[in-house]
């Protein structure tokens, strides 16, 4: 392996504008790590190569011609394949999908390509983002680099594997439930979802709308807020965006803890943890405390529920986001043998859509149908309000919440596809961030007997990302986890 | 709260997903148990509680009414399964 691909993003953007390496020989060392190991990780779903060493030559031509160099200077970022990418495909890991080719970038592609990072190809994961371990996808699994029996989990497994596996400095993940933080916490990284507003999500196929948010992962702290700041800010073409400027989260999260009051949610742990969990929770709040951070336990009453809540309102909102895959605009077409356009429709739909898919779709369908919508839908919407009133309550009397990230450390292949409720529950340290629209972030706080990451999570109010990233700071520092796979 | 195949058959119907017999066997019991594990939430009393659509509370985001060019007309119109020059063609719907 290469030096250039052990380095952070801070320390190859420095490293290019000083000029001590080339940004094309930085893209070069992560393709090449990509032919050596991906074959066995499978954390893409395409490599750009092409495209990646013409932008890493353009950066390298804006630095001799004199030019200032933007914050990921050279930087090989990877796009979980959800990210529009404008003339690359985004499957989101569909067959419905196939042969589509975006017409634009996001807002976040414009962002990492203005701030001269190179974007090195898609990454995998599961379909539309429904899932938890990447089993879902429905081109092949993601290994976990780790141990390539176990799942990098989900849904931005590829994003995570590639970052973790040394292929790429950076990568964006999206998180729904989880969906950035959980196969953080699997893989040994940071990830970070912001709060609900924070980063635009034009260009990123919606999956449940009030929901979704993008953001990074990344191998350091440092990363993950320069990342951010790169991201983040208001987009007018985001109409859920928060209206405020562009933040500086590298000296926002820099500092001690001194007078930081962090909570413990009493019923996150009701169940009790598994061993190895509870003393990375206990190594981790040590830190904390050795910070100067105050820890004290909260009351969320309404967390039980939050499981529910989040599989009635995301399905439903999936059901109506994915209504536009109907074989007209995009993506593959079946024709019916009647030859109507309603079963264009359903023929192009039922082919297209792998099962969890369907299952989400048909979940929320029913939800939001006649005589179930008041006592599903508006039900849950309802209970998302006391699920958020925790979060207001709790931030009173604290300015974080800390928690595992996740029940357990990376599970098995197999272990959980053949019953929903078991994979929909390796989500519910994750969910209720998303219902309640706060920032969360996922930092390694130690491993398993077995050598497996474990994350610890932060929450904090909307807004204050910049206190997550201060706090897992202290975690990282005190030196819980390190190493890399072996691959 | 256990689904009966006639409902999901006809939820098949409303989302417009053409299902195979095993898939709607396999569907009706998953989402059955599903459903049954969100029967808790009926339990809850919520005649006081409004419902939250969005957690951000932005509402009526309005900007200047002023048309810009998209210029991705053709990129959008060549991922189109079936096409005529600028139109996407869709079987005959009106007798």
């Amino acid at each position: 392996m290469s030096a250039l691909t052990s380095l952070s993003a801070k320390d190859i953007a420095a490293g290019v504008r000083r000029g001590d390496f080339s940004a094309e020989a930085v893209v070069k060392s992560h393709l090449d790590r990509i032919a050596a190991v991906d074959a066995k990780v499978r954390a893409y779903l395409c490599v750009l190569a092409d495209s990646a060493r013409a932008a890493a030559r353009a950066v390298d031509a804006k630095r001799a011609a004199g030019k200032a160099l933007g914050t990921l200077a050279g930087v090989p970022v990877a796009l979980k394949d959800n990210i529009c990418l404008a003339g690359a495909q985004a499957t989101c890991g569909s067959r419905i999908l196939e042969g589509y080719k975006a017409p634009y970038d996001a807002t976040v592609t414009e962002r990492l390509k203005a701030a001269d990072a190179v974007v090195l190809g898609k990454t995998n994961l599961d379909e539309f983002a429904m899932g938890s371990s990447n089993e879902n996808s429905a081109y092949f699994p993601t290994k976990n680099p780790w141990d390539l029996a176990r799942v990098p989990g989900g849904s931005s497994g590829g994003s995570a594997a590639a970052v973790a596996a040394r292929m790429a400095a950076l990568a964006l993940g999206s998180d729904t439930g989880g969906s950035i933080r959980q196969p953080a916490a699997f893989c040994g990284l940071v990830g970070l979802k912001p709060t609900y507003g924070a980063v635009s999500r034009y260009g990123l196929v919606a999956f449940a709308s009030s929901l979704d948010q993008i953001g990074p992962l990344a191998r350091s702290i440092d990363d993950a807020a320069l990342a951010l700041s790169v991201i983040s800010g208001h987009d007018p073409k985001d109409s859920t965006s928060a209206p405020s400027p562009a933040r500086d989260y590298l000296a926002e999260s820099a500092g001690d803890l001194g007078g930081l009051r962090l909570g413990l949610p009493r019923e996150y742990l009701e169940g009790g943890l598994e061993p190895d969990m509870q003393g990375a929770l206990e190594s981790g709040l040590d830190a904390l405390k050795a910070r100067g951070a105050s820890v004290r336990e909260v009351s969320m009453p309404h967390t039980r529920y939050a499981l529910s809540v989040y599989y009635v309102i995301a399905p439903s909102e999936a059901s109506s986001n994915l209504a536009r895959f109907d074989g007209v605009r995009y993506g593959a077409r079946r024709h019916g043998a009647g030859g109507s356009l309603l079963e264009l429709y359903e023929e192009t739909r039922g082919a297209g859509f792998g099962p969890e898919v369907k299952r989400r779709i048909m979940l929320g369908t029913y939800a939001l149908s006649s005589g179930y919508y008041d006592a599903f839908y508006l039900k849950a919407q309802k209970v998302r309000t006391l699920i958020k009133g925790d979060f207001d309550a709790a931030f009173k009397d604290v300015d974080l919440l800390v928690t595992p990230t996740t029940p357990s450390a990376a599970f098995r292949f197999g272990e959980k596809t053949d019953d929903p409720l078991q994979m929909y529950l390796s989500d519910v340290f994750t969910l209720p961030c998303n219902l309640a629209g706060v920032g969360g972030v996922s930092v390694p706080a130690g491993k398993s007997a077995q050598g497996l990451p474990l994350g610890l999570q932060f929450m904090a109010r909307p807004g204050e990302d910049h206190l997550l990233l201060r706090a897992a700071r202290a975690v990282e520092a005190a030196g819980l986890f390190s190493g890399e796979p072996d691959l | 709260m256990p689904l009966s195949l006639d409902e999901v058959r006809k939820v098949a119907r409303l989302a417009r997903l053409k299902l195979s017999d095993a898939e709607l066997s396999r569907f009706e019991g998953q989402l059955g148990r599903v459903l049954e594990h969100m029967a808790d939430l009926a339990a809850l009393d919520t005649a006081a509680v409004p419902p939250t659509a969005h957690a951000l509370g932005l509402s009526n985001v309005m900007r200047a009414d002023e048309p810009v060019e998209s210029g991705v007309q053709e990129a959008l119109l060549a991922n189109g399964p079936e096409r005529e020059g600028p139109y996407l063609k869709v079987p005959k719907v009106i007798e």
